[in-house]
């Protein structure tokens, strides 16, 4: 532009560029630093973070392969069963009148904290038959009541009888039962969403594909689902950084007892309970290394619609 | 290949709710090019999507052929439609959206590509088969939509206002080739438009609808010549006839309808036994703005009679001039030789071909004269 100084958008950036610097490139980059010095940030100790990591030498205390592999179930169960679970009933309420209230009651727990939501259910899951509402339904089906957070059995456990016997990590009955709380909270956010990516398609497009000879089944899987596939993608990334970000639901629930870790709350111990900042800081940047290659996907894609739009 | 069957047919969308289709009754003949149209909200696209499976039928029953599809669903009622804004598959390449229908249909790969090939042959969109939609215009689009219906050969093609997304140009190509379309292909044709122009350019038949009931059912010239009530007077045809209310006066050969206006018209012999129940009776007269002359360009051989009117506006259209005019007050409009001399402000003789009156009772709307039979049964059905 003619008349205008090289230096002026970098004056409206300033602000911007300050703000994320401090609280976001500082941290980062001190993160990153520390993951390299010892427990105390004094001196430097190469990859032994890492390598404390991967060998796992105090698996009671903190146990970083079960934190790790928690981590992937939460990334796949979580994720798949929440966009799944949102798919169908935003093809189911699309259908009935009551749909703005059914939306609404799904939605709900997204309103409610992560922490608040984590105190009903640890009282939804008490073992106790006259407290907790799992184990009352379980003892009206007849069988005995399960102690949802402690039990690290194999997850058919309370639903068929089985000998007793630990399944391969992570596969627990309290590890599902913590992910299908945050199932019930999350449901609410992809219904939405999909919900609104449904409704964009207009209605003369699946009825040109009902005229043109298409059934249900066929409508879903060669219209809707390509068409919101865009919606998908999104929806999904949303949940997967925040399945990797998990931590409080975890943290007030099981606090990563019974091994329920997950890397958000093992970074925590690591470095506020067990004072070890170096391990702590390790933790985070492989947090962040997950996370990364997420968002460029998710920054990519979004360019790329700008770009075909 | 087949004739379509509306018996009775009732649509009501909720309980309280007025119909919105009410005692449709027709018979589609096979090959027919058939339009329905009318002023929007007058279910005409309703009664379309009755019969495509759409929606579905509160009382009556619908055939294809010698079939009941009452309860036949959309994807088994080997039809086609057309929407008005194309609802092509906004995923899929053009030549995936043609084929769709196809492939459901399970039919073997290479005579998908073949047919498709043909259609698109057709269309003028052979080389646009590898694009997405939305890398089309609206014409090409229209075109993809078209040849979406094609490739099916179904036995009954539905269309529903396909035209009304194009530009004006556009348009006028489009339905000079959707005719010719229907005469390579020998299929029936229903076909909802709200532009009466499109409806007489188009159709072997055309159905006037209004609040959900058929108003008349006729030929182009016949709607044109002998519209039955005013609605379809008022509505076929552009620019639209002008009505006058009028008092009928005199008697034998003096016989006149006198304007409240205050000029007065001579009643041509042919519907002087029409009038005789009418004598000093109000009724009202209609006159097309093309039967409406300047008298220094009369045509030869009508029988006019003069009215003198003054000029509001003019609009000049090339072969022939549009001339608002007021008498007494009463605007209306005349389409008059472009060598006229006629301009605003100023006095014209207007010569009113007294042959082309249309006379309507203003209590019924109906026509004046119409057989008692056929005011009876307002929709003349060829079924029954």
């Amino acid at each position: 532009m003619i008349g205008r100084a090289w230096w002026i958008p970098w004056l409206w950036l300033a602000p911007t560029l300050a703000l994320l610097g401090v609280f976001l490139v500082y941290p980062s980059v001190d993160t990153v630093r520390r993951s390299f010095l010892d427990e105390r940030s004094r001196e430097f100790v190469g990859f032994d973070n890492y390598q404390t990591i991967i060998d796992n030498p105090n698996s009671l205390a903190a146990d970083t392969h079960a934190a790790l592999l928690n981590n992937m179930l939460w990334l796949t169960v979580f994720t798949a069963v929440c966009v799944g679970l949102g798919l169908i009933m935003a093809v189911m309420t699309a259908r009935v009148r009551y749909e703005a209230a059914a939306k609404a009651a799904i939605f709900v727990p997204m309103a409610i904290s992560f922490v608040a939501v984590a105190v009903i259910w640890r009282f939804m899951y008490e073992v106790d038959p006259d407290v907790g509402t799992v184990n009352a339904i379980f003892s009206e089906l007849g069988k005995d009541p399960v102690a949802w957070l402690n039990n690290t059995q194999s997850p058919q456990r309370p639903f068929v009888d089985l000998p007793p016997a630990d399944s391969p990590a992570p596969f627990q009955v309290n590890n599902f039962a913590l992910i299908a709380v945050g199932v019930w909270n999350w449901t609410g956010f992809t219904l939405v969403i999909l919900s609104a990516g449904l409704k964009s398609i207009p209605d003369d497009v699946m009825e040109a594909a009902r005229v043109d000879g298409a059934g249900e089944w066929q409508i879903f899987r060669r219209i809707i689902l390509p068409i919101m596939s865009p919606t998908i993608v999104v929806v999904t990334t949303t949940l997967v950084i925040q399945t990797l970000k998990t931590f409080d639901l975890v943290f007030v629930m099981t606090n990563g007892r019974f091994k329920t870790d997950v890397v958000a709350t093992l970074f925590y111990k690591e470095a506020f309970v067990f004072r070890d900042f170096g391990v702590g800081a390790a933790l985070a940047v492989v947090l962040l290394l997950f996370v990364v290659p997420i968002m460029v996907l998710t920054i990519r894609r979004f360019q790329f619609q700008e770009e075909i739009r | 290949m087949a004739e379509v069957t509306y018996e009775h047919v009732t649509k009501r969308f909720a309980e309280d709710a007025p119909l919105a289709v009410d005692d449709f009754d027709l018979k589609v003949a096979d090959q027919e090019f058939l339009v329905l149209v009318g002023p929007s909200g007058c279910g005409k696209s309703t009664t379309l999507r009755l019969l495509a499976g759409l929606e579905e039928i509160t009382e009556g029953n619908i055939y294809i052929e010698d079939r009941l599809v009452n309860d036949v669903q959309a994807k088994d009622r080997d039809i086609a439609m057309v929407f008005q804004s194309y609802a092509l598959y906004p995923h899929m390449s053009v030549f995936d959206n043609m084929a769709f229908g196809l492939t459901l249909r399970k039919i073997p790969k290479d005579e998908i590509r073949q047919r498709v090939n043909e259609a698109a042959e057709i269309l003028g969109i052979a080389e646009l088969l590898k694009r997405k939609p939305r890398a089309l215009s609206g014409g090409q689009r229209q075109r993809v939509a078209l040849g979406r219906a094609i490739v099916r050969k179904p036995s009954v093609f539905l269309f529903d206002e396909p035209l009304s997304n194009l530009d004006a140009k556009l348009r006028v190509q489009t339905r000079a080739e959707i005719i010719k379309l229907h005469q390579s292909l020998g299929t029936t044709f229903v076909y909802v438009t709200h532009d009466q122009t499109e409806a007489m350019t188009m159709a072997t038949r055309i159905v006037v609808m209004d609040r959900g009931r058929i108003q008349q059912v006729g030929s182009p010239q016949e709607l044109y010549e002998r519209p039955q009530n005013m609605f379809v007077a008022g509505f076929i045809g552009s620019p639209a006839m002008n009505f006058f209310d009028v008092v009928v006066e005199g008697d034998g050969d003096d016989l006149q309808l006198r304007a409240v206006e205050g000029f007065a018209v001579p009643v041509p012999p042919e519907k002087r036994a029409e009038l005789a129940t009418y004598k000093r009776r109000k009724v009202v007269m209609g006159i097309r703005p093309e039967n409406i002359h300047d008298n220094d360009f009369q045509p030869p051989n009508i029988r006019a009679s003069l009215v003198d009117a003054q000029v509001d506006v003019t609009e000049m259209m090339g072969n022939e001039v549009n001339v608002y005019l007021l008498v007494g007050g009463h605007a209306f409009l005349a389409r008059v030789d472009s060598r006229t001399t006629a301009r605003p402000g100023q006095n014209i003789r207007a010569a009113f071909d007294i042959d082309r009156l249309h006379l309507f009772d203003p209590d019924t709307e109906q026509m004046i004269g119409l057989p008692a039979e056929v005011r009876a049964s307002a929709p003349p059905a060829e079924s029954s």
